[in-house]
């Protein structure tokens, strides 16, 4: 890319976020509203409620435990999704009871699993991975059902059989519908997370956010909006660079397929 | 049936007789025996294949060419052991073929669907030889042949769908030509590319053949291209197949597009291909398959 292009790109990602704050910081300049914040004070506070031992006892775990949760979704769901895609037998057993279980919503879960498990990390992780696993599961059945038959006939007269097959021409192939599932389960993954802290929790940023509010420290509790943002951001950004070395070879298929 | 018990007296009783070359006990590549394929369906079942029976010696290439719907496909996938007779069987070598065997390769006619589109036209040629196990040098070296072969040695690290449907069916063909085969199947390879191309890629065929000795049987539907290609054409009835005519493409050996074409020759083999096809279509069928 050329400086120029570069810059430009630069300026259209942070043009729209810096007119949001602008306008921000032109409705607060006299208005004294106690539950709004300007976007000095913000910052201000931002880096005195985060920036200290907080990351170490709030921030780090939290993301700890989201990390644990979403890749042990990922992980049991595209195993799981394998499974049930290739064997027709078994995707007539569960597929009822996963259409039960998916439209179960999570956030339910957690006095149960509070009661089952206790107040411990591995319940929250339960309740991320509860939510996390149903895209990256069905997506993934769907994937594999959906494998060109002349492909894998092309596959089976070369002898790739058994695990080749599965790493060869079954996950490739249905790459493009995991990263779709991984892409929702990423944004349920954060909002689990958040919520599995919010009961009878005494730490992590679900908590600390709620804590806030009950205290009304109002401008803290805003940077605890802000952090989560930015962490999804951040989510963002990582699944994309990942997605797009993945699925290199899908992104250039498909220009060229809409280019004909 | 009547004319049966007087010149065909060594056919099992009722079954109707084979009008393809069969060879003596071990001296056939491939063999078709009593082939019957019939598919169930919810509207009943349906009778795709009757009964083929044909042999294929060593280093032959034949052309079986059909009427549309005369059950080519599902004969083809049958003698590749992707789908299990009804009745009858596929020999290979003198071996029941009950599933993919290991000296055989198919190129389809859907090249932009039998290639990895996640690899690139290297990993693709090499994948069946890495997955046998064969040792990386042996490996580079095959793939390499193979490539210069089809005359692709210049794009082994473009992926195939940035390549056109006449390369990326070359492709295929490298594919096959590096997996090593006895016999090479190939499924109307020719069918979605344009003339030119097909052209070349027949003159590619025999090019390959010869070199390798390899066992082709060529399965397509243009009579041109069957007379063409061939030492010998197997015409198969409409539905439910039964071979119409089992016949010897006398051109000479040495063939090109222009000449071999211009034959007087030639062009009676493909009026006579031609003429049976259309009698196929009419519903004719050999006496013994009524």
């Amino acid at each position: 890319m050329k400086p120029a292009n570069i810059l430009k790109a630069l300026l259209y990602a942070v043009g729209l976020p810096a007119v949001l704050v602008l306008i921000w910081w032109a409705a607060t300049l006299g208005a004294k509203n106690f539950f709004v914040p300007t976007p000095g004070t913000l910052l201000s506070t931002f880096a005195e409620t985060w920036f200290g031992e907080r990351i170490v006892s709030d921030v780090l775990p939290s993301l700890g435990r989201l990390v644990v949760g979403v890749v042990a979704a990922i992980v049991l769901g595209i195993v799981a999704g394998l499974l049930i895609g290739s064997v027709k037998w078994l995707r007539a057993l569960t597929e009822p009871v996963l259409e039960f279980f998916r439209a179960v919503p999570p956030p339910v879960l957690v006095p149960v699993l509070m009661l089952l498990m206790g107040i411990t990390d591995s319940m929250k992780v339960v309740v991320i991975i509860s939510g996390c696993i149903w895209p990256v599961l069905l997506n993934t059945i769907e994937g594999v059902r959906a494998i060109d038959p002349v492909l894998s006939d092309s596959s089976h007269t070369y002898g790739i059989t058994g695990a080749a097959r599965v790493r060869y021409l079954v996950l490739p192939s249905a790459g493009p519908q995991i990263m779709a599932g991984v892409r929702q389960c990423l944004s349920i993954g954060l909002i689990l997370m958040v919520i599995s802290e919010m009961f009878a929790s005494s730490s992590g940023l679900g908590f600390t956010i709620v804590q806030f509010q009950r205290s009304f420290a109002i401008p803290e509790m805003w940077s605890g909006i802000v952090i989560l943002g930015l962490i999804g951001v951040a989510m963002s950004f990582i699944f994309q660079f990942t997605e797009r070395r993945i699925l290199r070879w899908y992104h250039g298929l498909r220009e060229v397929e809409n280019a004909v | 049936m009547q004319s049966e018990t007087t010149d065909k007296t060594t056919m099992p009783a009722g079954s109707p007789a084979p009008a393809g070359r069969t060879l003596p006990e071990g001296q056939a590549m491939l063999s078709v025996r009593n082939l019957k394929k019939v598919y169930q369906t919810d509207g009943g079942p349906i009778e795709a294949v009757r009964n083929l029976t044909f042999d294929l010696r060593a280093g032959e290439l034949a052309c079986l060419v059909g009427p549309s719907g005369s059950g080519k496909t599902t004969l083809l996938k049958c003698i590749s052991g992707l789908m299990a007779p009804t009745e009858g069987q596929v020999l290979l070598d003198g071996a029941v073929v009950s599933g993919p065997p290991k000296k055989m390769a198919v190129v389809f006619q859907e090249y932009g669907r039998s290639l990895f589109p996640w690899m690139r036209v290297r990993e693709n040629v090499e994948l069946p030889l890495k997955n046998q196990g064969v040792p990386k040098a042996e490996r580079d070296k095959l793939v390499d042949e193979a490539l210069e072969a089809v005359g692709l040695s210049h794009v082994p690290m473009s992926y195939p769908w940035q390549l056109s449907g006449g390369m990326q069916q070359r492709v295929a063909i490298a594919r096959a030509v590096a997996y090593q085969p006895e016999v090479l199947l190939m499924d109307e390879p020719f069918a979605a590319v344009d003339a030119q191309t097909r052209a070349d890629l027949e003159d590619l065929i025999r090019t390959v053949w010869k070199k390798l000795g390899v066992t082709v049987l060529f399965v397509t539907h243009d009579i041109d291209e069957s007379v063409y290609l061939g030492q010998r054409v197997i015409i198969l009835s409409s539905s439910p197949t039964v071979i119409q005519e089992d016949l010897v493409i006398d051109l000479p050996e040495e063939r090109d597009q222009l000449n071999t074409r211009a034959l007087p020759r030639f062009t009676e083999l493909r009026h006579h291909v031609y003429e049976q096809i259309q009698l196929a279509k009419q519903g004719h069928r050999p006496a013994a398959a009524h």
